[in-house]
């Protein structure tokens, strides 16, 4: 009998940038030490903000379609695998026009690969790598039930508007109740904002308008706390300029 | 010591790394199918994560998670995972090394052993007994830590023993004895999503406990709101309900005042104050004039935000407050402690569910290493060297007599100053890297250079290492069985999936062979390291510590006992206090003023900036395993100074460039990072690194009165632009810590794929 696959989770708010999960994937008998999962900094300097991202397995995938070789495909678990090896060209295509960012044309073999759920794990019952390490539950594998249940004050969605495009995914990813699908793309109201803490003064204040928040919202926590820098500071120069690695 | 430039070893780095490796022993190829998956723990942090060890053909190619293991089902942080990476790594020590004038050489067992002896004996003729001391370490077995202890005391026959649990969390340990009676978290881990409050205090648990993080998320899932105290905005503090980013070293203000708060808004248990504890109208009167305002003035918080946290916490029936290092590591750590402690009984939430209290012990085995007698106060069990009966019953259970039995020694810093004033002559060091972990990095270097003979257990050559006279190739976790206890006090299993490679031996053997070669082995006479764990179990039999109904057969039926475990058929004790006892003698929970004082040194005009250190998630203590494996050091090669924006625009500094950052002891050049994530007088940097690299350079070498731990967390600095030579040497320093490690049947990562 084959073993039901069930669904997988991220949960963005957990994330610690630990890499457990990069650290795990490369380990697989298959990978030899190469990682399918990415872990970005969302906003360098400013936060601690890390988001994993794995293969989304979209119901409809982008990479497949866009394969000129019909090399990228879909099993009736609704699992999007590492393009085949005999037909695979290595042209990019997948890699440019994955929404996610996720396939990676590995150029030493070149081909495509991917995260595949762990489907030598997930189709013996076990759970993928990713999601069994995860020491946060930023990636976690399961049923919607059971999410539903056990993080009442976020719910899982999988559907994506990217401009046009609308993708429904396999994977789910966790959000607050408010939201219904995750809109990628850059709003007209948001044109010609001025970095990362002009376009968060924006969003919020367009929140706060559609009554989402509450009006006094701090944008980070430091920034609530009273403390300055000491006084009399003389900055230093060297003849030559900074110096760097 | 002879002359070698330790501090400059080009052909020792060369010689015996650290090397990063990326690859398993059998190379990605040939990774073979295990014929075995040992059942154990990872060795790094006090979490003591289960793991599965992949062995094949006596080698650990890989892991599996262990998902039955009830602490972590299978969830690892990246140190976990990559750690079997060590096992086999190209750096190992595999004979014993003896100094020569140009560095090392390979000598016998017998050469090497008959050395150390013969050195011991004729320093100790000359200077007595006491000029030989032992510095451990508590990434150590409980078994290997009881055995540190007999064997400095009986083998050596020194006082002089102390370990590394001293540059760690002993101030949560004298805190806790203080308050206590008992020097344990309260509380398992279980108790934490069933609390509706949260405080951790002082501790980066995102980063330095990661696995402990599900705990906490569990919480947050049933509602439990987060309060964190830390002047960095770590990812746990990201996400908190509350974060208090106070001024390094102004902790105990901020305990006084939210006292202050639970007092006047009568957010108060008098029953439990009443009925359990002692000292309470000190306290109360203590805390009269600790304002909010009076702290936030302070601290650098605003009084609000301290007035929100204190109705937070007075007014919730549930609560778990954890603290770590970040408040522990200073001169006034104890206080910290207390100060912590005060808000919890107070407030009377201990000894029920979801009601908890415990530090988060960092080292792999930090409980279990400070219980079994290797402090320099204490006998095992936890039980106090100056006690005569407590000294009666470990006499009878070693068979000596009490002249024997040497008296309390000096601490760990105080040993390395003695070894600085020429008093202490020799020392063998196991389990520990001072020259990363020691404050006032240069002071030790010189201690070191002026130890007469000095011995280092190690399996790989630390940088300490460096300075030793003899080296002698010991072994890692994997490979020799015994057991730990984690953080919550659970004991469990440490299993050998391997044997020690070609000429390296278990450490227990080299502490047993130099022992019976000094003529004191019929105190050893231990067929195994079970054997070493039944003489544990009569030694902390009575003792607070008391393991005496643990088996290591229970251990494994049971996946932990939790001690106190006085008896066979004691089912162990996972929440300590539920009979709202304290282990006093008067059975009371004891409260203590901690009246707010500076930190030993606090800017001032020449040295203006707040100065703290800590750990990454990618790096275990003094790195002496994680700095040698690939994936660990790309995510974080080498330290840096983290800085807020508006003090970089002051001084004139930018992202990346490079910056030299000095003390009244030292200076360290890193990389400057410019981040919105810290206080504005304050920069950070992380520990993991030695010599040039060690942040330990800048830190000051004052102590706590009580529990002798070194301020860590503050100290007063200045940042300037690097020069053109300081900066030539980082690049060469850096450099250094990305050397490959060349292994003949490996095949690296990504190459020579089907």
């Amino acid at each position: 009998m084959t073993v039901v696959i069930q669904d997988m989770f991220i949960d963005f708010q957990r994330c610690i940038g630990c890499m457990a999960c990069v650290a795990a994937c490369s380990e697989c008998h298959t990978h030899r030490g190469n990682s399918m999962i990415h872990v970005d900094e969302v906003d360098p300097g400013h936060s601690t903000q890390t988001v994993p991202m794995i293969c989304m397995h979209c119901k409809v995938p982008t990479c497949a379609m866009s394969c000129p070789a019909d090399a990228i495909k879909m099993d009736e678990q609704g699992i999007v695998h590492s393009s085949l090896k005999p037909r695979c060209i290595a042209c990019r295509n997948c890699e440019l026009t994955c929404p996610f960012g996720v396939p990676i044309i590995q150029e030493d073999i070149q081909q495509m690969q991917k995260c595949d759920m762990c489907y030598d794990r997930t189709s013996a019952g076990k759970k993928p790598m990713c999601a069994t390490v995860c020491p946060t539950g930023a990636i976690s594998y399961g049923n919607v039930e059971d999410m539903k249940r056990n993080r009442p004050h976020s719910k899982p969605i999988n559907q994506w508007r990217f401009g046009k495009q609308l993708v429904e995914t396999r994977v789910y990813v966790m959000v607050p109740h408010d939201i219904d699908e995750m809109l990628v793309d850059w709003p007209e109201m948001l044109k010609g904002a001025q970095g990362p803490v002009d376009l968060a003064v924006q969003l919020r204040d367009r929140f706060i308008q559609m009554g989402k928040l509450p009006t006094e919202v701090p944008l980070g926590p430091v920034a609530a706390t009273p403390n300055q820098i000491p006084e009399n500071l003389q900055p230093t120069t060297v003849p030559g300029g900074p110096e760097f690695l | 010591m002879a002359d070698v430039p330790a501090a400059d070893p080009r052909h020792l780095i060369e010689e015996y790394g650290p090397h990063i490796s990326d690859s398993p022993v059998t190379g990605w190829n040939d990774k073979p199918i295990p014929d075995k998956l040992v059942e154990t723990h990872c060795c790094f942090c006090g979490m003591q994560c289960g793991i599965k060890l992949a062995v094949s053909d006596n080698k650990v190619v890989g892991f599996e998670p262990w998902e039955e293991f009830p602490f972590n089902e299978g969830r690892l942080c990246p140190k976990g995972v990559k750690r079997y990476m060590q096992t086999h790594h190209p750096d190992r020590l595999l004979d014993p090394l003896i100094r020569t004038d140009s560095g090392f050489r390979k000598a016998t067992w017998d050469e090497a052993l008959d050395l150390i002896v013969s050195k011991i004996q004729d320093i100790q003729k000359r200077l007595g007994h006491d000029a030989v001391g032992m510095m451990s370490g508590v990434s150590l077995s409980n078994e290997k830590s009881y055995l540190v202890g007999k064997f400095a005391r009986l083998g050596l026959q020194t006082k002089q023993l102390d370990y590394n649990g001293r540059f760690c969390m002993v101030s949560a340990g004298a805190g806790n004895k203080k308050a206590f009676g008992i020097d344990r978290a309260a509380n398992t881990w279980q108790d934490i999503p069933e609390a509706e409050v949260l405080f951790v205090a002082g501790s980066n648990v995102s980063e330095c406990f990661p696995t402990l993080m599900h705990y906490i998320w569990k919480a947050r899932d049933r509602g439990a709101q987060v309060i964190v105290v830390d002047p960095r905005l770590t990812p746990i503090s990201r996400t908190a309900e509350y974060h208090l980013a106070l001024r390094p070293g102004t902790d105990s203000a901020l305990y006084q005042a939210l006292l202050h708060e639970l007092i006047r808004n009568n957010w108060l248990d008098h029953e439990f104050i009443a009925e359990c504890c002692t000292g309470w109208e000190e306290l109360r009167t203590s805390v009269e004039t600790c304002t909010p305002e009076w702290a936030g003035e302070i601290c650098g918080l605003d009084p609000d935000l301290i007035r929100r946290v204190a109705e937070v916490w007075g007014k919730a029936k549930t609560s778990f407050l954890m603290h770590a290092r970040g408040i522990e590591q200073h001169t006034k750590g104890t206080d910290n402690v207390l100060g912590c402690i005060n808000l919890v009984l107070a407030t009377g939430r201990i000894g029920r569910k979801g009601c908890g209290y415990g530090t988060i012990t960092g080292q792999g085995n930090g409980q279990g290493g400070r219980e079994h007698g290797h402090k320099c106060d204490q006998l095992p069990g936890n039980r106090d060297i100056e006690n005569p009966e407590h000294r009666a019953h470990i006499c009878k259970v070693w068979d000596i007599t009490d002249e024997q039995l040497p008296h309390k020694g000096v601490t760990a810093v105080e040993m390395f100053e003695q070894a600085h004033d020429g008093e202490l002559a020799a020392m063998i060091n196991i389990c520990c890297n001072p020259i990363v972990s020691h404050p006032d990095t240069n002071y030790l270097r010189e201690a070191l250079e002026r130890l007469e003979f000095f011995v280092v257990i190690d399996f790989f050559m630390s940088e300490t290492a460096r300075y030793a006279d003899v080296i002698l190739p010991g072994s890692l976790h994997e490979e020799e069985e015994g057991t730990s206890t984690s953080a919550e006090a659970r004991v469990i299993r440490i299993r050998a999936a391997v044997t020690p490679p070609a000429n390296a031996r278990s450490d227990s053997w080299i502490l047993i062979e130099i022992a019976r070669r000094l003529g004191q082995g019929k105190y050893f006479p231990y067929g195994n390291t079970q054997e070493i764990f039944e003489e544990l179990r009569l030694a902390s039999s009575g003792g607070t510590a008391d393991y005496a109904g643990i088996t290591w057969e229970r251990i494994e039926r049971e996946m932990g006992v939790f001690w106190p475990c006085p008896t066979v058929d004691h089912p162990g004790t996972p929440r300590l206090f539920e009979d709202r006892k304290s282990y006093h003698a008067d059975g009371k929970f004891h409260l203590y003023p901690t009246p707010y004082r500076l930190s030993a040194e606090v800017p001032d005009a020449e040295y203006p900036i707040y100065y703290t250190s800590g750990r990454s998630v990618f790096h275990y203590l003094s790195g002496t395993q994680t700095r040698r494996i690939k994936f660990l050091v790309d995510q974080c090669p080498g330290p840096t100074c983290e800085m807020h924006p508006e003090l970089a625009t002051a001084l004139g500094l930018v992202d990346r460039q490079l910056v030299t950052v000095e003390s009244r002891r030292g200076k360290l050049t890193v990389p400057l990072e410019v981040v919105d994530t810290i206080r504005h007088d304050t920069v950070f940097v992380p520990y993991h690194w030695a010599e040039r690299l060690a942040a330990n350079q800048i830190t000051i070498r004052a102590l706590d009165p009580i529990s002798k731990m070194p301020e860590f967390k503050v100290a007063a600095c200045r940042v300037r632009p690097a020069t053109p030579e300081e900066a030539q040497q980082l690049r060469v320093d850096y450099g250094d810590l990305r050397l490959l490690a060349t292994s003949k049947d490996a095949s690296p990562r990504g190459e020579n794929r089907p």
